[in-house]
């Protein structure tokens, strides 16, 4: 009764989009669509939300077709498109009542569900939507979102723009709409926010990679990854690349992730390298694979 | 209908709190008939002219007396020879030259006919042609007086009467013409830059996948249009009234019919123009170049349908604009009844459904 998308595929102008996409949300479940920009996240979330016409496919939402049923998808989901769509000239207040209206219902009525999150944009509810803080506005359009007890919430990339403490409340809001039993689809650019989710489905190039919970993801990774670190960083970088048996390196918060091909690879030959090109304060340590590394890695 | 009420409460929020938007719904019918009625007119007033008197005799004295106690003229100069004219002329001081022949009131009275010459600065004919038409009413008008006991032997005699503008004010063409102009900027452009935004904006996005119907999303956005431009109309044609003496001879509610019919026209344009343009700024540019230049050029607004060539007058014939001053005019100068504009009535109304219906087929219930 969640969402079931059997080989989705859609082409703008002869470009693929997507390409037979298939995958299945349970009721109740927070499910992330994990992948970067032009992964084809957005059109997913599209024609779930019936916007758009799949070329190839089928797919349901709550039980309801979404070409055949869409009227009853649309008034049973709740949608957060990518882009800040709210009222700039209408006040938080009004935007919610407006939506409130459209909806059918009032803010009363359902205002247990947005409580959490709207007592936090209350003091500002005077306020124009234009002049609200990026972390502000994602929290009104959430409860825009939210204010008709949707059975299906889509949340295409909700977080992005918002800076690190208002994304992780972000977060811990949406694990408490989960609790309440309402099934999430999110998008996200950020690997981080993966791991927070109950299943992921890592999407690149309009393909779906990998669909798992994100800790047997990383389980399921073998390969070895180190941090490391010197006091040089982008010559740090080229080195490493042209160290010999070196399988991948990227750059990862304030370390560097190194990958090596060998499986007897020994950090000292590492470090004595790197000291032969004039690096100083070199650290390196093995470190816990993370979504980010298992995607750079597909 | 709560919905329909919540959703034009927040269109008439959008309206009220848009500064641009307020000016060209509030501010351009006022500044538009204020310059049409006062300062863009073809009628003349107080033009300078120049005497050029050979004769100067009792005669010719009493017809400029009578030219210059006219309210159109103001003699501005007296020259004495020929050759000034020109000088006069190319110092821009006067629109017109009246020279009196020699010996005027000799050939009037031994030859029965005398000769006055009016000279015009015709680089704007439309003046040139009035002055001259002027000086020659004024003339005749005094040729008759002289004749009054002597009647000469065989005369036709002209009698001009101009019905319902007799003093041919231009202000009674430019209130209808500015009316028609303003209803369909508003209207028009107004509605399809209002349905463009959400998409823009990406609010449409949300209004679609919500159980509001798509139909109900127009006509919300119509509706305020609809309001605001029967208080413009009313704005203009009070002003016209009051401030233009503009008579309004026709019946108030076939008025407000037919103004209502063409503010609907316009809407339904307007929404055909929101469903194939997906920025503003295609809308607006739509609707300035797609309705406003036809409105201004074609519907016999400035230029006269009759005297356009003959595939212009073809064209003219689908511009709604040119059927709703017919009638407009009828109903203001001649006290028209519905009988006497059915026809302009039923190809508005025909036009309208024509527009709606192509929106229906057009609009789309999806992103694509």
């Amino acid at each position: 009764m969640g969402i079931i998308v059997q080989n989705i595929s859609k082409s703008y102008n002869k470009i693929k989009a997507i390409d037979a996409i298939s995958f299945e949300v349970k009721e109740g479940e927070l499910f992330g669509l994990i992948g970067p920009d032009g992964a084809g996240k957005t059109t997913i979330f599209r024609i779930l939300t019936t916007l758009l016409l799949a070329n190839e496919g089928s797919a349901s939402v709550a039980g309801f077709d979404v070409v055949k049923d869409y009227k009853a998808i649309r008034n049973s989901v709740g949608y957060m498109p990518g882009k800040f769509s709210l009222y700039q000239d209408l006040s938080v207040e009004e935007n919610l009542k407006f939506f409130a209206t459209i909806f059918g219902t009032t803010i009363e009525e359902n205002y247990d569900l947005i409580k959490d999150i709207y007592i936090q944009i209350e003091p500002f509810k005077a306020r124009r939507a234009g002049a609200l803080s990026g972390g502000m506005k994602q929290k009104l359009a959430l409860c825009c979102a939210l204010i008709h007890k949707p059975k299906v919430l889509f949340l295409d990339e909700p977080t992005t723009g918002v800076d690190p403490v208002s994304r992780k409340e972000f977060w811990e809001m949406l694990k408490r709409l989960q609790e309440k039993g309402l099934t999430i689809l999110v998008s996200t650019p950020y690997m981080d926010e993966a791991e927070l989710c109950d299943r992921i489905a890592l999407i690149q190039k309009g393909s779906i990679l990998k669909i798992d919970k994100p800790a047997n993801i990383i389980k399921d990774y073998h390969r070895i990854i180190y941090d490391v670190k010197a006091k040089n960083r982008h010559q740090l970088i080229l080195d490493l690349k042209n160290y010999p048996s070196q399988y991948s390196v990227f750059a990862f918060g304030e370390y560097i992730h190194y990958i090596d091909k060998n499986e007897n690879f020994s950090a000292t030959d590492l470090d004595n390298y790197l000291r032969q090109n004039q690096h100083s304060e070199i650290e390196i340590r093995v470190t816990n694979p993370t979504i980010e590394d298992v995607f750079m890695d597909l | 209908m709560k919905r329909f009420i919540g959703f034009v409460k927040k269109e008439f929020y959008h309206i009220f709190r848009d500064k641009r938007t307020m000016f060209i719904l509030f501010g351009m019918p006022i500044a538009q008939i204020m310059l049409f009625g006062f300062a863009i007119t073809n009628e003349i007033n107080n033009v300078n002219i120049a005497i050029l008197d050979k004769s100067k005799d009792n005669e010719t004295q009493k017809i400029i007396n009578k030219i210059s106690a006219s309210s159109y003229f103001k003699i501005n100069e007296k020259i004495t020879n020929e050759d000034q004219i020109e000088s006069v002329f190319m110092k821009g001081k006067v629109k017109a030259v009246l020279v009196f022949e020699k010996d005027f009131i000799k050939n009037l009275q031994t030859l029965k006919q005398a000769k006055v010459q009016v000279i015009t600065d015709a680089t704007d004919p439309n003046v040139a042609n009035t002055i001259s038409n002027y000086v020659n009413a004024i003339l005749q008008n005094y040729t008759q007086e002289i004749n009054k006991n002597n009647k000469p032997s065989h005369q036709i005699q002209t009698q001009t009467q101009l019905y319902y503008n007799p003093e041919l004010k231009s202000v009674f063409t430019f209130v209808p013409g500015v009316m028609t102009i303003i209803l369909m900027l508003v209207s028009a452009m107004m509605t399809s830059i209002s349905i463009t935004r959400e998409k823009e904006l990406g609010t449409m996005e949300v209004l679609l996948v919500s159980p509001i119907k798509p139909f109900q999303v127009i006509i919300g956005k119509v509706f305020p249009y609809i309001f605001l431009s029967i208080i413009n109309a009313t704005i203009i044609l009070l002003l016209g009234f009051f401030v233009f003496k503009m008579p309004i001879e026709g019946n108030l509610f076939l008025l407000a019919f037919e103004s209502i019919l063409f503010i609907t026209t316009a809407l339904s344009l307007g929404i055909l123009i929101s469903t194939v343009s997906n920025s503003q700024q295609t809308a607006m540019m739509l609707s300035l170049m797609g309705l406003m230049l036809p409105v201004i050029i074609l519907s016999g607004f400035i230029f006269p349908v009759s005297s356009m060539p003959l595939h212009l007058q073809i064209i003219s014939n689908i511009i709604p604009a040119k059927w709703f001053i017919i009638i407009i005019k009828a109903i203001l100068l001649k006290g028209a009844t519905l009988n006497m504009i059915w026809k302009e009535t039923i190809i508005l109304i025909g036009m309208t459904l024509f527009f709606i219906g192509l929106s229906v087929k057009k609009y789309k219930i999806r992103l694509e």
